[in-house]
């Protein structure tokens, strides 16, 4: 299979080449289209970072990286990148339905494929059936992301980026809204690339858990979960196998702060 | 211990209770106490007059409404418009908004004769003091009011590729209604006291300009009922905003 993303030596700062703050360094990374791969790191390891560089939000100092074997800016303007913030970012403004339709009013004008008005399956599929003409502030904050992942899928994009999405959410619904976050990703195949600070949710969720360390960011864990899980990257959370690898993970992750 | 709220009987009954008192207080105190009535004429000596001289009052607020509303309408036009200008380039605005600030705090009072000396005697002046002295606040408002949308909205609206244009109407510009919405409200009533203050400065028709006469010959009954309803235009006004405000934002 292809990859989604294949980065080589690449450096990510702030405040230009010269006076750079180096923010990732030398970074080589490739990930598999259709996996799952969750990013664990303390603060400042350039997680978010590394996001932003793959959904062409900021260009790389340094280094190559491709995206769906193309440019992130020809992904970005093919629609093919969905991205969900910690923050669901949702338009206080618009009804449930119109900020899951935003995609479908903004930037139509670089896109060559036609997108589809799925709102309502997706809110459907969201478990929101019924809150369309709701206003985000009528909303818990589990609702809210869920509608903001509705957001992201409405172009069907073939790379889904989340940046701590669950971040904010209290324990049991950021379980559930791991396991239908699985669910979307059995269903549709899309790549998700998953930020967190949780080692649990990283090891629950991830094919393969890579672990970020900080000042510059640079990549010191690399871990396959697959032969620890059954088919279809299914786990329970307390099988000694997890339990293990969320350990390993602990020790890469305190080294790295 | 924080005080429980009224219930809405009583929080609608004591404000007008609260007025009464005030009223009744003029009404039958002031007198009394020896206040001349050429100084403080009594309620019920300005509502005479509203009976009285309705024809005269309503001719006078004719010119005042219709500067007042012009005003406010191209004050706040010009103000919105500018500070799009603005927020979409930098260069502008660090250029020319440091000389917007500055013909601001020229007080409104020594900018009229200059006024009135370009636009001679008629509505004009009236209606650029009024749209003058609404400017400024809707011009500072509108440019925090457009910038005011958070750095992951921005880059949410980038990574679905939107236009300048898109991410002004979809975003910056709902973002701005809230603080466009609260200068317009301030200008409601500085639209009126803009054109009632041009009056003064030259002119035979209006409120203001009922005001300087009603004042020289000692009118205070007409004086004091021109007042309530230069008050009452403002109100109007106010009221007209804050509608249009619930129906722009219902979050």
């Amino acid at each position: 299979m292809a990859n989604a993303i294949e980065a080589s030596r690449l450096d990510v700062g702030y405040g230009g080449r010269i006076a750079a703050v180096k923010v990732l360094s030398g970074l080589d990374l490739t990930v598999e289209a259709g996996s799952f791969l969750s990013i664990l790191g303390p603060s400042g390891c350039g997680k978010s970072t590394l996001l932003r560089v793959v959904a062409d939000l900021l260009d790389p100092l340094g280094g190559t990286i491709s995206v769906l074997g193309d440019t992130p800016h020809a992904v970005r303007s093919r629609r093919d990148v969905g991205f969900v913030f910690q923050d669901s970012t949702l338009l206080p403004w618009r009804t449930v339905r119109d900020n899951v339709r935003l995609p479908l009013g903004v930037g139509q004008g670089s896109l060559t494929r036609k997108i589809e008005d799925r709102s309502d399956e997706l809110l459907d599929l969201m478990g929101l059936a019924g809150f369309g003409d709701r206003l985000p502030h009528q909303l818990s904050g589990g609702q809210r992301q869920r509608v903001a992942i509705a957001r992201a899928l409405l172009g069907q994009p073939k790379l889904l980026l989340m940046d701590e999405p669950f971040g904010a959410l209290d324990e049991i619904t950021r379980d559930r809204l791991n396991d239908e976050l699985l669910n979307l990703w059995r269903r549709t195949g899309t790549t998700i690339l998953f930020v967190t600070h949780s080692i649990a949710e990283a090891a629950y969720l991830g094919e393969r858990v890579i672990v970020l360390a900080a000042n510059p960011g640079r990549l010191v864990k690399d871990i396959d979960m697959r032969p620890l899980k059954q088919d279809g990257n299914r786990c329970k959370r307390e099988d000694p196998a997890i339990v293990t690898a969320m350990a390993e993970l602990r020790t890469a992750l305190e080294q790295a702060s | 211990m924080r005080q429980a709220p009224l219930s809405p009987q009583i929080a609608i009954a004591l404000p007008v209770l609260g007025a009464a008192s005030i009223l009744l207080a003029w009404q039958y105190l002031l007198p009394a106490l020896g206040v001349p009535a050429y100084i403080v004429p009594t309620p019920t000596a300005i509502f005479g007059v509203f009976q009285k001289n309705f024809a005269l009052l309503l001719d006078n607020l004719r010119p005042t409404l219709i500067e007042a509303l012009a005003g406010f309408v191209i004050g706040n036009l010009a103000a919105i418009l500018l500070a799009v200008l603005f927020v979409h380039s930098r260069v502008l605005q660090a250029a020319y908004f440091p000389i917007v600030l500055f013909f601001n705090t020229i007080p409104i009072l020594a900018l009229s004769p200059i006024i009135i000396l370009i636009f001679g005697l008629g509505m004009t002046p009236k209606i650029v003091i009024a749209a003058v002295i609404c400017f400024f606040p809707t011009l500072v408002n509108m440019i925090r009011g457009l910038d005011s949308a958070g750095d992951n909205e921005h880059e949410l609206f980038r990574v679905l590729s939107a236009t300048r244009w898109e991410v002004f109407w979809s975003l910056r510009l709902p973002r701005a209604l809230p603080m466009l919405f609260s200068s317009l409200r301030i200008a409601s009533a500085t639209a009126v006291i803009g054109a009632i203050v041009g009056e003064w400065i030259g002119s035979d028709k209006g409120l203001g300009a009922l005001i300087i006469q009603a004042t020289f010959n000692y009118q205070s009954d007409r004086l004091y009922a021109a007042i309530v309803l230069s008050s009452c235009l403002s109100i109007a006004l106010f009221c007209v905003v804050v509608l249009a405000e619930r129906r722009a934002i219902r979050y």
